[in-house]
């Protein structure tokens, strides 16, 4: 029987509100309303040097803040934990090198690049965090406009890295590739996605899967003091993917017909 | 098949007020003035400060001749005596329960106050003590009704009847104690095939509609024999009609959890939670209880 307590089978959602560019001096941003989980994402392009293992290649770095908004558990120092959990998986959703065209980012390779620093901000805890988190990031870097730079060199050899005027002269990121988070959770006998604060406290263990929007499975871990059997791993991978990809579909949908109400665009924000 | 619906925000429109039965209130926020009479006396949510009477709490302005209070539109469960609760047990201790209802401390059963199974009529004995936990245990939820209040605010509970006690299986909702309506009773059994309790505190219990009239055990055995999925959907379709009345901010009382389940039902019980879905079902309850009234 697929009937959860308010109503939904084992695979809906619950409704999704993403708004884009909601924070002005950021380079992109989104807001993610899933039920009563509230999540804001901010991405700032900024220059910085790259990696010396990966010298013709950008980099993103991630944040996440636990504000003390969300519950009264987060005050002070307590939000650090969830943070830096969250920021660590986000890190290794975003790991496999196909998610993001890195190399999109460099302006001089072993000199110049640009670093992405992601900053989530939880307002509101009403579960199911990780798939919102990876949701709003999802739709914050397709809302990022990096600045073109041209790299100009004079008669020393010295290099000079030149902005365009033009405010609206930007790059754009390819999303098509960046995977979404999955939480699977398992309740009794049988799994749930998109659980709320009461049903995570019912269930012992989940599956937390990153899933492009072609259905590939990017990276895989498993949250919760409780077993999963290694059969009903496999049925969670299965229901993940196809949850995964609605769920892409449905949110490349909603971008695209933000974009395309362009500039007359009503902006709800915060005060809406 | 996974149904995953993504929107774009809409900025939420003020629903019109309905019609005025009677005067006015008057809203107040913390701090606003109410009179500079000095002739009233202070009730629960004023202060007086140079001589102005000044609320310290956001409400309505209620005045009984002389006394004036201010009701509290979002708050914490305050006890009255008399009052139906529902609660989740959170500590045993030595000679009571300690038991949580949404208030500012928490409240107290004692063992004295409950039920013996079979419905002795004894002192407690030692052997009673020690056997406490196997009548209740933390996270156990139990209907009770206020016997007194004590002087700090805390409230102490009794399960003298047998329509008190544990309860079995059925969904919790919590919502603000402000919107449940003071009724001469609390229990309802539901034309829709399921029964509510609907607990002063703010702790909502539905659960499935107990076939036989079986009060004899005191209400200490549960039956975990699976519910069938017939009820289940009514409890999940009242559930949703709950949540909706509460978010409109409609008083929930019998008839209005009534009205608003039978106008959710041309929906699934998923959709109910959907914002266009909810303000049109509980406009559709406010119409039908304004018909009821005029």
């Amino acid at each position: 029987e697929d009937l959860r307590v308010d109503g939904r089978g084992c695979e809906d959602y619950r409704c999704v509100e993403v708004e884009t560019d909601v924070v002005s001096n950021t380079s992109g941003s989104a807001r993610v309303k899933l039920g009563h989980t509230d999540i804001l994402v901010g991405v700032k392009a900024e220059m910085g040097t790259p990696k010396l293992e990966k010298p013709d290649e950008g980099y993103l770095e991630f944040f996440v803040d636990c504000s003390a908004n969300a519950t009264p558990e987060f005050e002070g120092r307590g939000g650090e934990e969830l943070g830096t959990e969250i920021a660590n998986i986000l890190y290794r959703v975003f790991s496999s090198e196909s998610s993001v065209d890195l190399k999109s980012l460099c302006i001089n390779p072993r000199e110049h690049c640009w670093v992405l620093y992601v900053d989530v901000l939880l307002l509101e805890c009403g579960g199911n965090l990780f798939d919102a988190i990876s949701i709003a990031v999802k739709a914050a870097l397709f809302n990022t406009r990096i600045p073109k730079v041209r790299v100009l060199e004079d008669e020393e050899g010295s290099k000079e890295i030149e902005l365009s005027d033009d405010p609206y002269d930007c790059i754009r990121l390819n999303v098509d590739d960046v995977p979404c988070i999955v939480t699977l959770s398992k309740i009794g006998y049988r799994h749930v996605v998109d659980a709320t604060l009461q049903e995570e406290a019912c269930s012992l263990a989940s599956l937390l899967i990153s899933v492009t929007s072609k259905g590939a499975l990017t990276s895989m871990k498993k949250v919760g003091k409780g077993s999963l059997d290694p059969e009903s791993i496999f049925e969670m991978m299965e229901m993940g993917k196809r949850v995964g990809k609605s769920l892409h579909i449905a949110l490349q949908k909603i971008l695209d017909e933000e974009e395309s109400l362009g500039t007359s665009r009503q902006k709800v924000g915060f005060l809406g | 098949m996974a149904a995953i619906t993504m929107r774009l925000p809409v900025a939420r429109k003020a629903v019109g007020p309905s019609a005025p039965r009677g005067s006015e209130k008057h809203l107040v926020a913390p701090g606003d003035t109410i009179t500079t009479d000095t002739g009233y006396m202070r009730g629960h949510g004023t202060y007086v400060d140079e001589e102005k009477l000044i609320a310290s709490v956001a409400g309505a302005v209620e005045r009984v001749n002389k006394l004036v209070c201010v009701k509290a539109l979002k708050t914490r469960y305050n006890g009255e005596v008399g009052d139906i609760v529902v609660g989740r047990i959170t500590e045993v201790q030595q000679k009571r329960w300690k038991v949580e209802t949404n208030s500012r401390l928490d409240s107290v059963l004692l063992l004295s106050s409950m039920n013996l199974p079979g419905g002795e009529l004894r002192r407690r004995s030692a052997e009673d003590e020690l056997a406490m936990r196997d009548y209740l245990q933390e996270g156990d939820l139990i209907s009770a009704e206020v016997q007194s209040v004590f002087s700090d605010g805390a409230v102490s509970l009794h399960t003298r009847s047998l329509k008190y006690g544990k309860l079995g299986q059925g969904v919790l909702v919590q919502v603000s104690p402000s919107l449940v309506k003071r009724q001469k009773t609390h229990f309802h059994d539901l034309p829709c095939g399921a029964s509510v309790i609907l607990g002063n505190n703010g702790f909502i219990w539905i659960y499935p509609t107990p076939e036989q009239k079986d009060e004899e055990a005191g209400g200490f055995t549960t039956s975990l024999e699976p519910v069938p999925l017939s009820d289940r959907e009514v409890i999940s379709r009242l559930r949703n009609c709950i949540v909706a009345l509460v978010t409109q901010t409609l008083m929930l009382f019998d008839t209005s959890i009534l009205y608003c389940y039978e106008a959710s039902l041309p929906h699934q019980i998923k959709d109910i939670l959907k914002p266009e879905v909810m303000e049109e079902i509980v406009l559709e309850t406010r119409r039908r209880l304004l018909d009821l009234e005029g």
